[in-house]
């Protein structure tokens, strides 16, 4: 029976070794490394005629179809959430619980341990070890040791009495030695806020046109996923940089409704979500609803050449009348973009909103007199014969917004482990425990000091500050002199 | 006097550096060696001045305000700005570490992603932001990113010094390696040197590497030409490895510590790694956030810089190991540069490549 126990606790210890070492942890980086490389070369979650293209290219004809369906049986379409890359993962979290478990004891320690006074023999073994001679007695020696330690970067210090003289003690940064274990558990608390996040948050788009209401967003898989309150679009647009078809900014207008109430306005664009009770919506994309575009409104302002206005709201196929003139138009055709090509004809070259125009018809009295196209992004279409003016401000109920929709209560928690890592790293790399003893004692009428001095990383560094301090001392007493 | 003007001046100035550095390492003669960080300092000071000019004309144009109009917005910029963070590293250590002969491995690393630049006809256009990339995040993330690359950079060039200064047997694992990598990395060059010449072409990166890279030579349509070719690299690979240890009698002469070597190598990475971690890894992953709502989506930019990451935090962990410190750590800094390199240029020439819609 007793057997069996030690048997068993040695399996435990053999498990607990395996995954306390440094040793476990590099292999893990080289195999997270190297197969993660797989899903950069084939595409994640896409169909599989993509994959089968790729592995064409690169294997040839002949082997890609067996090749690609070894590579559906482990998952290298979709690689990151496969079971083995996961349990990758989980082995690298468990080994870095287990060594920083397994060492933190001791780096406590360290951190906590107080300095021990040390003899003269012990002093002149350290690496970093300097002596010098001071003229003059101890009790002036003693004055200049406050300044060598504030020189070195010492603020705090203990003194001792010795039997011939005195000997002083200062650490400092002990506690820069956790910085390592930071860095360590913040990896774990990303880790953590990325499940928490793919376990109660969810993704996905809403397509919304612009005076459209909804109170739910679909996931990607096309499932319905109930907001809680409703969201309208009230307005969307885009601008582009100057006659260029290079978009400068995306921006709709959003009104978040809950239980009939108008409870938050925002106008979105990319970079600048609107949050509601944790559900985020992003500026994704925008589109014509072309089965709409009969129901779409302009917005144009109607200036008689006398200087009389007014703001219209029309749909395709409306007439309007010019005030204070017998000039009516009528709307007869709409392009998201026109451009006229090389013969004047106009032709609508792509299905975004790149270039709005209508087209009016105008009748005087009655009778056809002329038409044209009025485009909202060149002003100079505006200007109508006898100085009137139709100018082409807005359009309305055409496009929708493409929004993405998350709610991801674990960001939070991932941005909180950004910030510890951010600060773990800078403690690890840029702060080192540093402890330093300097003795005094009189020698044959002068001072002998003793300094040593150890320090977990940039010893260079620290030696210079050393000399440095030193070299000071020794100034301070040949002018003292 | 425009921005262009002084980019082109410290172009000239980095290439001229480089030779006189290699000229200093050859020869040895002090006033060498202050003429090649003259003219270094030189190209830096013209360089700088042509960032806040081009940065001013950016401004301008755009209209975005000063902050937003850093000139850190495309493969052109973003590369002058490596450039310009290694050359001051660099410039750093020399005077830290009083020791001219580590310029002979970096300028080589500027002038070539200078001349890259100019060979490839990189898009040297001020173009206005798309509506994605107008953000704060982007910019903070696209300085230190390339801060963190020059930084490993410098480790690569130290990295590289470290194994040729301590392998000589022909035998040796790490001999073998640097002997390769370096001459791999040669073999690329000549051999997309000879494209460019024959086809004289100036296209875009992507294009290049799609319908003309390696068309003279190792997927030249004759099988004669492609046959010969292959057999040239190799044979080329096994003269660098027959005859790569005189590079260290060179270096012996200079009386370069190992020691130091390995040192820098580690402090580069040290000063790299935690940049990198915050602004090439945490700023993308918020930028991401702030513009599509996923602060992390696995897609080949984000994925190649998590294993450059990896292999640095091998790198760091690796020196705590018995038996790793020196040699194989040294191949690991070497390694993790490939991977910037890959981060920075492979995904977006090759993998994009890869992933267009039948260009077949
Ligand atoms: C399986 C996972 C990991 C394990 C088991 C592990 C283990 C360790 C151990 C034992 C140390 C030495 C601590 C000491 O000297 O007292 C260490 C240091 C360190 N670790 Fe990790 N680690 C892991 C992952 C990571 C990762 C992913 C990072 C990336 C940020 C990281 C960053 C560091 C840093 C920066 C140091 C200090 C290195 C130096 O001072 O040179 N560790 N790690």
């Amino acid at each position: 029976m007793r057997l069996e126990k030690e048997k068993d606790s040695k399996i435990v210890d053999k498990i607990w070794d395996f995954f306390a070492s440094i040793r476990l942890a590099i292999i893990i980086f080289a195999l997270i490394a190297l197969t993660s490389i797989i899903g950069t070369i084939l595409e994640q979650r896409a169909a599989p005629e993509r994959n089968i293209e790729i592995l064409e290219r690169l294997f040839g004809k002949s082997l890609a179809p067996g090749l690609y369906s070894l590579f559906e049986k482990l998952d290298f379409m979709d690689m990151y959430h496969s079971w083995w890359f996961i349990t990758l993962l989980v082995i690298f979290s468990v080994n870095l619980v287990i060594c920083s478990l397994e060492r933190l004891p001791r780096i406590w320690r360290l951190a906590r341990e107080p300095l021990n006074p040390v003899t003269d023999e012990q002093l002149r073994k350290f690496t970093l070890h300097k002596e010098i001679i001071l003229k003059g007695k101890i009790e002036k020696a003693r004055e200049s040791v406050h300044e060598m330690m504030k020189k070195a970067g010492f603020r705090n210090y203990s003194e001792i009495k010795e039997e011939k003289g005195f000997q002083y003690l200062a650490q400092k940064g002990n506690y820069s030695r956790l910085g390592v274990y930071v860095t360590h558990l913040s990896i774990l608390i990303i880790l953590v806020g990325a499940i928490l996040g793919m376990t109660f948050g969810f993704k996905g788009f809403l397509n919304l046109p612009e005076g459209a209401t909804s109170d739910i967003a679909f996931s990607n898989a096309g499932r319905e996923i109930p907001l809680g309150f409703f969201v309208r679009c009230d307005n969307f647009d885009i601008e582009f940089y100057g006659k260029s078809d290079m978009p400068k900014e995306y921006r709709s207008w959003l009104t978040i409704i809950e239980d009939g109430k108008e409870v938050l306005r925002k106008s979105i664009v990319v970079n600048d979500p609107l949050t509601y009770k944790g559900i985020t919506f992003y500026q994704a994309s925008y589109g014509l609803l072309s089965e709409n575009l009969g129901r779409s409104i302009f917005i144009l302002d109607i200036i008689s050449g006398g200087g009389q206005a007014e703001r219209l709201n029309l749909r395709l196929g409306d007439t309007f009348q010019i005030p204070a003139t017998n000039i009516s138009g009528k709307i007869i055709d709409f392009s998201p973009a026109l451009r006229i090509d090389d013969h004047g004809h106009a032709f609508t070259y792509t299905n975004q909103m790149n270039n709005p125009a209508i087209y009016v018809e105008f009748f005087e009295s009655g009778s056809r007199s002329f038409s044209g196209w009025i485009l909202k992004r060149y002003p100079e279409t505006w200007q109508l014969q006898g100085g009137h003016r139709v100018e082409f401000r807005d359009h309305w109920g055409v496009e929708y917004t493409g929004l993405h929709v998350r709610k991801d209560p674990g960001v939070w928690v991932v941005y909180l482990g950004c910030v510890l890592i951010s600060v773990g790293l800078f403690i690890a790399f840029f702060i080192s425990h540093r402890k330093m003893w300097v003795k005094i004692h009189e020698d044959k009428n002068n001072t002998r000091m003793i300094i040593g001095a150890v320090s977990n990383k940039g010893r260079a560094a620290f030696e210079r500050k050393i000399d440095q301090a030193i070299s000071a001392i020794q100034k301070k007493y040949e002018r003292g002199k | 006097m425009d921005s262009s003007f002084f980019f082109g001046l410290s172009t000239m100035a980095y290439i001229l550096a480089m030779i006189i550095y290699i000229t200093y390492l050859a020869f040895r003669r002090t006033q060498i060696g202050i003429l090649a960080t003259s003219v270094t300092v030189i190209g830096f000071v013209a360089q700088t001045l042509a960032i806040i000019m081009r940065w001013k004309e950016f401004a301008d144009l755009s209209g975005m305000g000063f902050i937003r109009s850093a000139p850190l917005t495309n493969l052109y910029e973003s590369l002058v700005f490596f450039v310009w963070c290694l050359i001051l590293g660099y410039l750093i250590i020399e005077f830290k570490f009083k020791n001219r002969s580590f310029g002979a491995f970096v300028t080589p690393v500027a002038g070539l992603a200078l001349a890259f630049i100019d060979i490839f006809g990189v898009s040297k256009e001020i173009q206005p932001l798309v509506p994605a990339l107008q953000s704060n995040w982007l910019l903070a993330h696209v300085t230190m990113s390339f801060i963190a690359y020059a930084a490993f950079a410098l480790s690569f060039s130290t990295g590289t010094m470290y194994l040729i200064s301590t392998t000589e047997k022909k035998r040796d694992p790490s001999y073998v390696f640097w002997t390769t990598t370096l001459g791999i990395f040669v073999i690329i060059l000549v051999a997309m040197g000879i494209d460019f010449l024959r086809f004289k072409v100036m296209v875009k990166p992507e294009i290049f590497i799609q319908s003309y890279m390696f068309r003279t030579s190792f997927l030249h349509p004759s099988p004669l030409i492609k046959a010969a070719s292959w057999l040239s690299a190799i044979i080329f690979l096994y003269i660098i490895w027959r005859y790569g240890y005189t590079l260290k009698k060179v270096l012996e002469k200079f009386s370069i510590n190992p020691e130091i070597l390995d040192e820098i190598t580690y402090k580069s990475i040290a000063v790299g790694f935690p940049i990198f971690t915050l602004g090439g890894l945490i700023f993308g992953a918020i930028w991401a956030d702030q513009a599509w709502g996923v602060y992390w989506s696995w897609d080949p930019k984000e994925t190649w810089s998590l294993i450059t990451w990896f292999i640095y935090a091998f790198y760091l962990h690796g020196r705590m190991m018995r038996g790793w410190r020196g040699k194989k750590v040294a191949i690991v800094s070497v390694l993790g540069f490939v991977a910037v390199i890959f981060t920075y240029l492979g995904v977006n020439l090759l993998l994009s490549g890869l992933h267009a819609y039948g260009s077949k």
